[in-house]
């Protein structure tokens, strides 16, 4: 039914890689285009109308997005992206308050880009890495997260929804828990915040960090969420133009957050695409999302469990996340299968080799649905299972 | 024949269920190179010994797909026993014909030919040319 809105949909393919980047809606490249035709300059510096208007624009975008989260307007940093938001956290954050001998709680869940800000953390400040033990299928469980606490722990660095197992984890306990003992929370919501409702307030973390281009907005624009005493307490990683406010030959001061972060010229035009696509899915209803693509996994799942040959990872995941592999052939054969019909997944290890090392295996494919995709893809998807396994099989 | 067919053809399956000069070898004589594609965890290792310019052994070891695994055992039959020039040019020939791009059919590069169809599969162009890179570079320096 939302297929229309999908250029790239016109060309036959079955996109089900949203997991790795969604597609965009025509009107989220309309709303770039605008810019670009009628007042594409630069933001915060002109002192004539045009730049106004781009002002307010990029300015509206913020607040918009901040409504998409329940955050304040001046809680909302504009990033490039998830992977940057989660190395500001780390680099800013992370290095200014961590010391040697702290523990930084982990998951082997999570995504290279919020493990690997953390794992420079405790390299150069001596700290460790503690990982939440998994359960049998995958989950960080509360329990789970309390053994591993301790008088040590300093930051909890989480992902929200699993980009190979889409498992969503329990973080309203856990930031709670985190609170009580005075430990700060970062939440990688890069899988998150396309697919379910996000309120701040309520979950209460004190970080979250996600990318437009997996929520039908543009590349190269993301969001640092904050808490306002938090981002104003950090020290910007980067330095330039726009962020300071007095600037002298030997010191200068900073701008208050969200301002200090964003340096130098942004990504005008896709921080107002992003607006156009958190409007966009805001029209249709968080939920509503939700429940299209649960409907479509289960009906999926429902399927592949019928298939001799195939074993599915995550048969329980509350998210519209597949993770299979067709037994006795490698995920880059079976990828071919699906290419050449025109289905579009991922095979590889999802940058999460933790993950998939846990799970045993060299790689993984996964196919991920999101709201344009309907009954007949899941079907065709099927079709290409079945075809890849007997294909593979004649040898 | 269709795509897939011309892709997966019986040969490449053969070399891929019976490796041949699989096992690497404890030998100064020979050089080594490893090449690992991370984002789908290809992982290759070869082992090339050349005396008076000529390939006298090649052997490999690793993990990955069908196509990556059994171009590694192609590679070594392909390249053994030639002069490391001659070998040059069939990699080089190799790439081209991988690639799309011209190449020159009449050079013998034995059931290396039969990876022509990856051609038309972009995506597992950097499969079919693990091993062989590796190889290239263990011959470098000969
Ligand atoms: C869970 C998770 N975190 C972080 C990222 C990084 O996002 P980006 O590449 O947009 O910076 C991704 C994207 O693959 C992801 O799935």
């Amino acid at each position: 039914m939302y297929k229309k809105d999908f250029p790239v949909l016109n060309k036959g393919i079955t996109y089900l890689d949203s997991g790795a980047s969604s597609l965009k809606p025509s009107i989220v490249m309309e709303a770039m285009n605008d810019y670009y035709n009628n007042y594409g300059v630069n933001v915060h510096r002109g002192v004539y109308e045009i730049s106004h208007i781009a002002t307010e624009m990029y300015e509206a975008a913020r607040e918009r997005v901040a409504g998409f989260i329940n955050a304040d307007t001046e809680e909302v940093v504009f990033t490039r992206g998830a992977s940057s938001s989660l190395n500001i956290v780390a680099s800013s954050y992370g290095l200014a308050n961590v010391n040697e001998g702290d523990e930084i709680i982990l998951s082997e869940l999570e995504h290279h880009s919020h493990l690997l800000p953390w794992q420079n953390v405790a390299k150069v400040k001596k700290a460790k890495l503690v990982y939440i033990p998994l359960t049998k299928e995958g989950r960080i469980t509360v329990d789970n997260f309390k053994s591993v606490l301790s008088d040590k722990t300093k930051v909890v660095a989480l992902t929200y929804v699993s980009n190979v197992m889409g498992y969503v984890s329990p973080l309203d306990e856990i930031i709670n828990i985190a609170h009580q003992n005075e430990i700060v929370v970062s939440v990688d919501a890069a899988q998150a915040a396309p697919h379910k409702k996000i309120d701040v307030k309520k979950l209460d973390c004190d970080f979250l960090s996600f990318s437009a281009h997996k929520m039908c907005g543009p590349t190269g624009v993301g969001v640092l969420y904050g808490k306002k005493e938090l981002l104003n307490s950090m020290d910007p990683i980067e330095f330039g133009g726009d962020m300071n406010d007095d600037v002298g030959l030997y010191d200068a001061t900073f701008k208050d957050a969200p301002y200090k972060f964003e340096t130098g010229t942004m990504p005008i035009a896709e921080v107002i695409g992003f607006k156009t696509a958190v409007e966009y899915l805001e029209s249709i209803g968080m939920d509503e999302i939700q429940r299209h693509e649960k409907t479509l996994r289960d009906y999926a799942v429902e399927k592949m469990l019928k298939i001799d040959g195939v074993k599915v990872y995550n048969k329980d995941s509350e998210t519209g996340i597949l993770a299979f592999n067709i037994e006795n052939v490698h995920p880059h054969d079976a990828a071919s299968v699906f290419d050449k019909n025109g289905v579009c997944l991922r095979a590889g290890h999802h940058c999460a080799q933790p993950l998939v090392n846990w799970l045993g295996e060299v790689a993984t494919l996964r196919a991920s649905f999101y709201i344009y995709n309907t009954k007949e893809d899941v079907d065709k998807f099927i079709e290409s299972v079945i075809e890849a396994r007997d294909f593979f099989g004649q040898f | 024949m269709s795509d897939l067919n011309n892709l997966y053809r019986q040969v490449i399956m053969d070399h891929y269920k019976n490796p041949r000069n699989k096992g690497l070898v404890g030998d100064a004589n020979y050089k080594k190179f490893h090449v690992k594609n991370p984002s789908c965890g290809d992982d290759i290792t070869v082992q090339t010994k050349v005396a008076d310019g000529t390939i006298q052994d090649v052997k490999h070891d690793g993990t990955g797909c069908s196509i990556c695994c059994s171009s590694a055992s192609v590679m070594s039959e392909t390249l053994m026993g030639k002069k490391v020039t001659e070998a040059e040019d069939i990699i080089d020939n190799y790439y081209n014909m991988i690639k799309g791009k011209e190449y020159d059919e009449d050079l013998d590069m034995g059931d290396a030919i039969v990876y022509s169809g990856v051609a038309n599969f972009p995506a597992r162009v950097k499969c079919a040319t693990v091993a062989w890179q590796a190889a290239e570079e263990s011959l470098k320096n000969e």
